[in-house]
């Protein structure tokens, strides 16, 4: 385990070590953008909607006390998907789509030998290959997050006054009332970290692959549970370290 | 010319480089063969710094591979073409991005001299018209000969090929395809004048090629010499993995 954590910084380590052209760099941002931005935006904005839909009918059913105002329901929604369901979640969910994507990518290109095809031409194959995918993680995960915000509570208000559990004006001002503008910027943090841990720990386990397509699977498989169980132990100590008074 | 002196290198307990040291000479291939197993690729791997030999070195031209700093390292490597077992074409770049990427990423050519270049490698191989398909659409054969073309494009100094032929052996599925290989790969190496290395376990290829050879055994380097000695090297396990070969079994029964 700490043999494996210490190949993982070492892997690190090479990403900024004889980089190619800036140039060469760009092209291959843009292309790991529209594959982990464009493509996970469908699945995103589904779950996290749905996530939304889901939390205030649960809310609603819990407030069982007339002396709690309706619009407790939409503030319980808001911390909830602000604080936690977008940035974890999502993280899980990114992990398993993008994660695994990244980690067979990289397995298949090492069993083909096209990762040793690249370092023959004097070429850092992990800052080649794994930099942008990082760089592309880190700037397109934060906008999903947000895009997972605005539809959860999106969901949320449809969920919840089409059922008609609380009224739109309710909802909207439950939204706005007691609003802490830091848990965005936490969240944000979140987003950022998670983006690089599932990114990395994905890259690492899928360039290390030896063997098959077999080991490739089992590769894949890996990078999504290491990523996890990486993303919830982030979470607990980011909250540790931000949240705690 | 590259030389290799005491190449050791072992996995775990098994000992499977001991001791290898030869000479490659420039403008003619250089062949390593011996039977699967034996450590050939694994020397390969080590000669061009893909695996870290335990011990030993390996001079390109004088320069110490394994004694240079790692900018020295990629200079070298940068003089390098390598033809893999497999082709190794990129899957997301069609055969042109594929035979172009060593210009984008090592020289500073325009896009025009760019595809000059492609086109004259791909012709050099044999290859018009599939600049445009992807590495799926085309045939084993051709692959192989999109990865000469992407290994030769930068104008190397040295050429490894790894089992340049198989798949394609001569006595299975393809053998036109792998005379048509084995003669490009002399030819390159004639033409540009170019220090190459081929690793195979193909006894038409040693026979057709076999100028200058190595044979492997466990590990070891038993024989060196070329095809015309092969034959009566005297060495039982070179014999042995010689007449294995159908055609050379025959030979040496009807003699």
């Amino acid at each position: 385990m700490i043999k494996e954590i210490g190949k993982y910084f070492m892997f690190l380590g090479q990403l900024l070590v004889n980089r190619e052209r800036f140039k060469t760099y760009y092209k291959l941002v843009l292309d790991e953008c529209q594959g982990i931005g464009i493509g996970s935006l469908f699945l995103v904005a589904l779950v996290s909607t749905f996530m939304g839909a889901v939390t205030t009918v649960q809310t609603a059913f819990n407030m069982v006390s007339e002396f709690v105002p309706d619009y407790v329901i939409s503030q319980v929604v808001r911390e909830m998907i602000v604080l936690e369901l977008a940035p974890t979640i999502i993280a899980i969910i990114y992990a398993g789509k993008v994660g695994s994507s990244m980690a067979s990518g990289l397995g298949t290109m090492r069993i083909t030998e096209q990762i040793d095809a690249l370092e023959v031409m004097g070429i850092n194959s992990i800052s080649y290959l794994v930099l942008p995918k990082i760089v592309a993680s880190l700037l397109m995960y934060p906008l999903l997050v947000i895009v997972a915000g605005v539809c959860g509570m999106v969901g949320g208000y449809l969920a919840g006054t089409l059922t008609e559990v609380i009224t739109p004006n309710d909802y909207v001002y439950g939204l706005r009332s007691s609003f802490n503008p830091f848990t965005v910027t936490f969240a944000l943090i979140k987003s950022f970290v998670f983006a690089f841990l599932v990114s990395s720990i994905s890259s690492y386990k899928g360039y290390n692959t030896q063997g098959g397509a077999l080991e490739v699977g089992i590769s894949s498989t890996q990078a999504v549970t290491s990523s996890v169980i990486a993303v919830l132990v982030a979470d607990y100590l980011l909250a540790q370290l931000l949240l705690s008074k | 010319m590259i030389k290799i002196q005491s190449i050791s290198k072992s996995f775990g307990e098994r000992l499977v480089l001991n001791e290898i040291s030869g000479v490659f000479e420039k403008g003619k291939p250089n062949l390593i063969i011996g039977a699967s197993g034996t450590g050939k690729s694994v020397l390969l791997k080590c000669i061009v710094g893909l695996v870290y030999p335990d011990n030993g070195q390996v001079f390109y031209d004088g320069r110490d591979f394994y004694g240079s700093d790692r900018d020295s390292q990629i200079e070298i490597r940068r003089e390098m073409g390598m033809l893999f077992q497999g082709g190794a074409l990129f899957d997301s770049k069609n055969v042109e991005s594929n035979v172009m990427f060593p210009l984008d990423i090592l020289t500073k050519m325009t896009v025009s001299e760019k595809k000059d270049r492609v086109n004259f490698c791909l012709k050099r191989v044999g290859l018009e018209n599939v600049n445009a398909k992807m590495p799926s659409e085309i045939s084993g054969g051709m692959k192989k000969r999109v990865g000469i073309a992407r290994a030769i494009v930068n104008n190397p100094n040295y050429l490894f090929c790894d089992e340049p032929n198989s798949g394609l052996d001569h006595s299975g599925l393809d053998p036109q395809t792998s005379i048509v290989i084995d003669d490009l790969i002399q030819e390159i190496s004639e033409e540009l004048d170019i220090t190459t290395i081929v690793v195979t376990h193909d006894m038409n290829s040693v026979m057709g090629i076999g100028e200058r050879i190595m044979f492997i055994y466990k590990g070891e380097k038993l024989w060196e010499g070329t095809k015309n000695d092969i034959t009566h090297s005297g060495v039982k396990e070179l014999d042995d993995f010689v007449f294995a070969n159908k055609v050379m079994g025959s030979l040496r029964t009807s003699s």
